[in-house]
């Protein structure tokens, strides 16, 4: 028997409202394994992978992470809904990298870094302050430990984000359209950093319209549509011999 | 053209005042001698630690409840928000004197103030005239009139904070608490801290309602001298003149504050009104190099 997958999503299923945003995702992250999802705007990627960390509920299906429900506790074959505090300690083990940065504006990057280990996880703040220093460092921001977000660039932001994620020592990272809102020619350094945690072996899901990332990088590839995966498999087979018609015209319109 | 306008207005004004102080020079007679005697008098001293004392409790009474509504009113939970609605809802829909003169009248439906353990015989209390002195009944009346407006305040900045922020927080593990308490409110004190500079200010002046619940605060002691020496104008005048003092302080106090919660938001801080002046000192006393550089380049474009 294979090893518990990261992440496993049996017909999960979310409404906004009387829209379905995912209608029945099925999938599995194997531990180690690089997923990547495309798929156009609306097609509930970023839905699905903030239900990986409870920031939204599902409404019907299963989801796991590491073999434990998100949100949910079961005892015999009913779901409790999880306290606060339990749901805090799940999503403190897996990080997430968002779209818009979102650090913190009044701290620097080292405290944006540190403010979870301090706080989450209660380290003496020496402890946090050498391990932030030291993920600074491997992004390549050793130099900007006390600048502020905003004097730093678009790509430089996101670099800290992802250092701020891996303070907690996740098991898993989320990635969401982590190069959307970066200049082009900032792009690279941030996908050279998350090319080099694959390389440590991070398990990783990413949202992304870096297809060329998604061909090295990814160890799978999902192509989502209107809340289902229409496609599925080894990156380079569903980029270039797609099965489905809705796969070929979204790739043409991307590529 | 604007700034020619305004001071032509005020010029007129100014004018006008003094044409009809010059007519009759009596009327207001050895008054500004009098407004210098008085400007120092032991009691309207004594009436400005209390004024200031009331201020400072109200406002204290007023921005912490005022966070503990805020944060009570945008909870998930239905029961908790309707009860901060409902709090401010009616404490601010209500005439501050009125609340103080409840609060100042409130031994007559409550005599006794009373507080113990449930089904033990552990009870301990207290007649309402002990308890709630004119001073408490001030405090009481203004702060908590107060912290349904801070309630509005605090929640505006809450708002003001991208959601995104509560996200990164959340995603990392924080729970509800912390995420408010190291991520929204420091951000939302760039909203709140303006408006909240102007309630301590309006609190300061406000503050001079407690006369109706006989505080002996600045307001209260000037009208005392004022009833036994017949000197109205001239005591308004001293009150007056301390209110502009402490409430020129303030505002000096509330640009600073403002500066120290800007951090982040600007890229390096704007000089401070001091600073300014002293920049302006020293490029009196020394022009930069760059001024001497110029003619060096002059001369060739001559040839």
């Amino acid at each position: 028997m294979a090893a518990t997958p990261m992440v496993k999503a049996e017909a999960v299923h979310k409404n906004f409202g009387r829209l379905e945003v995912l209608r029945g995702i099925d999938l599995e992250v194997a531990p180690g394994e690089v997923m990547c999802m495309i798929g156009p705007s609306g097609s509930g990627k970023s839905t699905f992978l903030r239900c990986i960390n409870h920031l939204e509920k599902i409404d019907a299906g299963r989801l796991s992470v590491d073999g434990e429900l998100v949100g949910y506790r079961q005892q015999g074959d009913k779901l409790y809904e999880l306290r606060d505090a339990e749901v805090c300690r799940k999503r403190s083990e897996i990080g997430m990298v968002f779209q818009r940065f979102n650090l913190f504006p009044h701290m620097t990057a080292v405290e944006n870094v540190i403010e979870a280990p301090l706080r989450v996880k209660r380290e003496s703040r020496a402890v946090a302050v050498d391990l932030g220093r030291r993920l600074l460092e491997r992004v390549g921001l050793a130099e900007k430990v006390n600048a502020y977000p905003n004097q730093l660039s678009g790509g430089q932001q996101q670099r800290v984000a992802i250092a701020r994620a891996l303070a907690m020592q996740p098991k898993l990272m989320l990635f969401d359209e982590p190069t959307s809102a970066l200049d082009p020619e900032l792009v690279g350094e941030v996908l050279d950093v998350m090319r080099g945690l694959a390389e440590d072996g991070m398990t990783m899901v990413v949202v992304t319209h870096e297809m060329g990332f998604a061909r090295e990088v990814g160890d799978s590839l999902v192509f989502m549509d209107a809340g289902v995966v229409v496609e599925a498999g080894k990156p380079k087979e569903v980029l270039t011999s797609p099965r489905h018609e809705r796969t070929r015209t979204f790739l043409s319109s991307v590529l | 053209m604007a700034a020619i306008v305004v001071l032509a207005i005020a010029a007129a004004i100014v004018y006008t005042i003094a044409a009809a102080i010059q007519s009759d020079p009596t009327a207001f007679g050895s008054g500004w001698a009098a407004v210098g005697h008085y400007v120092f008098h032991r009691l309207i001293l004594q009436g400005i630690i209390v004024t200031l004392e009331l201020t400072v409790l109200a406002m204290v009474i007023g921005i912490i409840l005022g966070v503990i509504l805020a944060v009570m009113r945008i909870s998930p939970n239905p029961v908790v928000s309707s009860v901060s609605w409902f709090y401010v809802w009616f404490f601010r829909g209500t005439p501050v004197l009125v609340q103080i003169f409840f609060w100042f009248n409130l031994n007559l439906i409550l005599p006794h103030i009373g507080i113990g353990i449930p089904f033990t015989s552990i009870w301990w209390q207290v007649s309402t005239n002990t308890l709630i002195t004119p001073f408490m009944a001030a405090t009481l009346g203004l702060g908590l009139n107060e912290a349904a407006y801070m309630a509005e305040i605090v929640r505006a900045g809450i708002i003001s904070v991208e959601h995104g922020q509560t996200e990164a927080a959340q995603a990392l593990g924080m729970d509800r608490l912390l995420v408010m308490q190291r991520i929204v409110l420091p951000q939302a004190m760039r909203v709140i801290i303006p408006p909240t500079g102007n309630e301590t200010i309006s609190m300061l002046k406000t503050s001079s309602l407690a006369f109706a619940a006989s505080v002996t605060e600045l307001f209260t002691r000037q009208q005392q001298i004022a009833t036994a020496t017949y000197a109205v104008l001239e005591l308004l005048i001293v009150a007056s003149i301390w209110y502009l003092v402490m409430t020129s302080i303030l505002t000096v106090g509330q640009y600073y504050l403002e500066r120290r919660f800007g951090r982040g938001t600007q890229r390096g801080l704007p000089m401070t009104p001091l600073q300014r002046f002293r920049r302006m000192l020293v490029t009196f006393h020394a022009p930069p190099p760059a001024t001497q550089e110029v003619p060096a380049v002059l001369p060739s474009e001559h040839r």
